[in-house]
């Protein structure tokens, strides 16, 4: 991705209005008439696809590269800008929308999807004019039946009422919509996995550059925007850019949807303003954490992402913060060398896909860590050596750990290799299995130690 | 011996390939059908959808093995997807899991003897925030305990939920 200049990240903002933030993308939530298209039509909704169709296509970039909107699936990076890389020449574009939601801890795109499916058609419809896309695609997972039945009904009904087709409300502008259902591969989440995917091949990733704006989708520049960050468009669109960069701090802007699940008295889906820190979340949202307990760790943003502690928690959910925020520890590859992501820039942590798991004071840390491992073992796509062989020895040495039969030398092998995979591989889902595992290490190392302790003493 | 697609499973497949330039991207949807229709993608279930498409039975085969959806052995006709990622264990998958286990007399991956129920333990199904859970086909089971799974059994003995239905 481009070079950016390293952002001033959000501070002090531990307290925001929760209540005063406006609902965007979850606003039909628990609103049965609203997923038809009638009732969709009644609540407002399609009006800004005729305002975006008397638009000119740059002129919808630039609201969006205004809104300071920024990926919603995992990387955040600005929206406009990755719009902003199409060649101007481009013979045929496509825009792919990212519905395989598979990371654990994240369950907003599903829900996105089953309560406001027209929101995200009128949503491609309007990123589709922008972009001069034609062939357009929605990859769901395989196993979002429920999701992809509602999906399939909508782009029906949007196309027999003419938003969708050769000649959309007569504009003569073409716009078309394919909902291709996967069939099982957290892999196919990454953009050139999905697009191998979708031309129907095994769902490996390619090697980039190419990025997809330039070379995607049958060898044509193509946009691959997450459920949620296309949801938000028609907003920004009916709004301007300015209105939706205003909703949130620094280069972030709008709102944001986080999953919470885990110890919590109250988990759920929420649309909350993006620089609430995860404190007020757990305290003011969740009802605090369960069973009276306290906060051992937070994973904050699925669990591809380094853990926090409960000294980090007033940290914004805000992506530069996750970042560049000198409250949350740096990730160690021991305890004396910090990981280095490149450059000598630190690896903090990173907002991820908003999936926020929260994990109380007696939670088994090496058996959580595990089952995270064994997660990346069985979905690495088998490509590259280190991630393949890698994920498969994390997942090993980690049981055993877990199951305290763990030697003391263990924690620098787990170390080693994980250090081994991050950043040799062809995609990131090395990276993924990587550094929660160095982050769990650099935080919660005395829980590993205690669990290899105790073997010490049955034996 | 031969297969073939019905006739409504043929009309799917040539709409779809309207919406891609070549054919080769309809294989996903076509060994989901397949699927449905055959029980499971055996050697001729990949052979018909080769001819179906006109690609070559290799590249079929290589996209049948890769995703975890597609079946090469017959299993029951209703498969109970039971999360244990992160957050269901948290709260308990595991225990459900054994639960489901025991009620179907079936380790995870199998089959029940009247071959009704399939038992799959499964990575994240996005439902976190109702851990844990399980889906099948179209229907979700949230905020699981292990006390409720006889129940579930029951009713999908009484009523089953194809996922086979959605293709
Ligand atoms: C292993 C892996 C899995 C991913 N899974 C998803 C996913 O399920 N959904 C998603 O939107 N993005 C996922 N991503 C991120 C995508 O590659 C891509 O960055 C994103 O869809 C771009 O959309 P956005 O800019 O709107 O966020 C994943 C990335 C990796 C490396
Ligand atoms: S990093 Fe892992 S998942 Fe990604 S391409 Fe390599 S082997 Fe496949
Ligand atoms: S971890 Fe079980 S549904 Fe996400």
């Amino acid at each position: 991705m481009a070079d950016e200049a390293k952002p001033p990240a959000p501070t002090g903002m531990t307290r925001v209005d929760v209540a005063g933030m406006p609902k965007l993308v979850s606003a039909r939530f628990q609103n049965e008439d609203a997923k038809t298209l009638a009732g969709y039509e009644k609540s407002g909704g399609y009006a800004t696809l005729r305002k975006a169709l008397a638009m000119r296509p740059e002129d919808i970039v630039a609201e969006v590269k205004a809104s300071n909107l920024r990926g919603r699936g995992g990387a955040g990076f600005a929206t406009g800008v990755k719009w902003g890389f199409v060649p101007k020449d481009a013979k045929a574009v496509h825009l792919v929308c990212n519905a395989d939601e598979s990371e654990p801890g994240t369950c907003k795109d599903r829900e996105l999807i089953y309560w406001d499916p027209h929101l995200l058609i009128e949503g491609m419809i309007i990123s589709a004019h922008a972009l001069k896309a034609v062939h357009n695609y929605i990859y769901i997972r395989g196993e979002m039946m429920r999701e992809y039945a509602v999906l399939a009904k909508a782009v029906d009904d949007a196309y027999a009422r003419g938003y969708l087709g050769k000649n959309i409300l007569g504009t003569g502008i073409e716009v078309h919509l394919t909902v291709h259902r996967g069939a099982g591969a957290y892999i196919c989440g990454e953009e050139t996995a999905l697009l191998n995917s979708l031309e129907g091949l095994r769902g490996q990733p390619r090697l980039k550059p190419p990025f997809p704006a330039i070379k995607g989708l049958f060898g044509n520049p193509t946009i691959v925007n997450n459920v949620e960050t296309l949801m938000n468009i028609p907003f920004i669109v009916d709004k301007g850019g300015p209105w939706f960069a205003a909703l949130g701090p620094g280069r972030s802007g709008g709102t944001r949807m986080l999953c919470v699940s885990g110890h919590v008295n109250k988990p759920g889906v929420w649309e909350l303003p993006i620089g609430i820190s995860f404190r007020q979340l757990i305290d003011e949202v969740c009802g605090g954490v369960w069973k009276g307990r306290k906060v051992k760790a937070v994973i904050p943003g699925g669990v591809s992402m380094p853990p926090l502690d409960i000294d980090e928690l007033d940290v914004p959910i805000e992506f530069d913060a996750l970042q560049n925020d000198e409250r949350i520890k740096p990730v160690m590859v021991s305890p004396t060398q910090k990981f280095d992501l490149g450059g000598g820039r630190l690896l903090r942590s990173m907002a991820g896909s908003g999936g926020v798991v929260v994990l109380d004071d007696q939670t088994d840390i090496p058996q959580a860590v595990w089952r995270i491992m064994k997660f990346f073992a069985h979905e690495s796509c088998g490509q590259c050596t280190p991630c393949r062989e890698g994920t498969g020895w994390l997942e090993k040495v980690s049981r055993r750990v877990a199951e305290g039969a763990g030697k003391p030398a263990d924690l620098e092998l787990l170390a080693s290799i994980a250090h081994g995979i991050a950043g040799n591989t062809i995609c990131a889902l090395g990276d993924a299995a990587a550094w929660p595992m160095l982050g769990f290490l650099t935080k919660f190392r005395a829980d590993f130690e205690a669990k290899i302790k105790q073997k010490g003493k049955a034996a | 011996m031969s297969l073939e697609f019905s006739a409504e499973a043929q009309k799917k497949i040539a709409a779809l390939c309207e919406r891609y330039p070549t054919k080769q991207p309809v294989v996903m949807a076509a060994l989901h059908l397949a699927q449905k229709e055959h029980g499971h993608l055996s050697d001729d279930a990949l052979r018909l959808v080769a001819a179906t498409l006109e690609l070559p039975y290799a590249h079929v085969y290589g996209v049948a093995t890769f995703y975890t959806m597609y079946r090469r052995e017959p299993a029951g006709k209703t498969t109970i997807r039971m999360c244990t990622n992160i957050s269901c264990m948290l709260r308990g998958g595991y225990d459900v899991l054994a639960e489901f286990e025991k009620r179907l007399g079936v380790k995870k991956g199998g089959t029940t003897a009247d071959k009704s129920l399939h038992l799959v333990e499964e990575e994240c199904i996005a439902a976190c925030a109702n851990a844990p859970c399980a889906v099948v086909g179209t229907k979700y089971y949230l905020d699981l305990t292990p006390d409720q799974v006889q129940g579930i059994v029951d009713e999908l003995k009484a009523n089953p939920h194809p996922e086979s239905e959605v293709v």
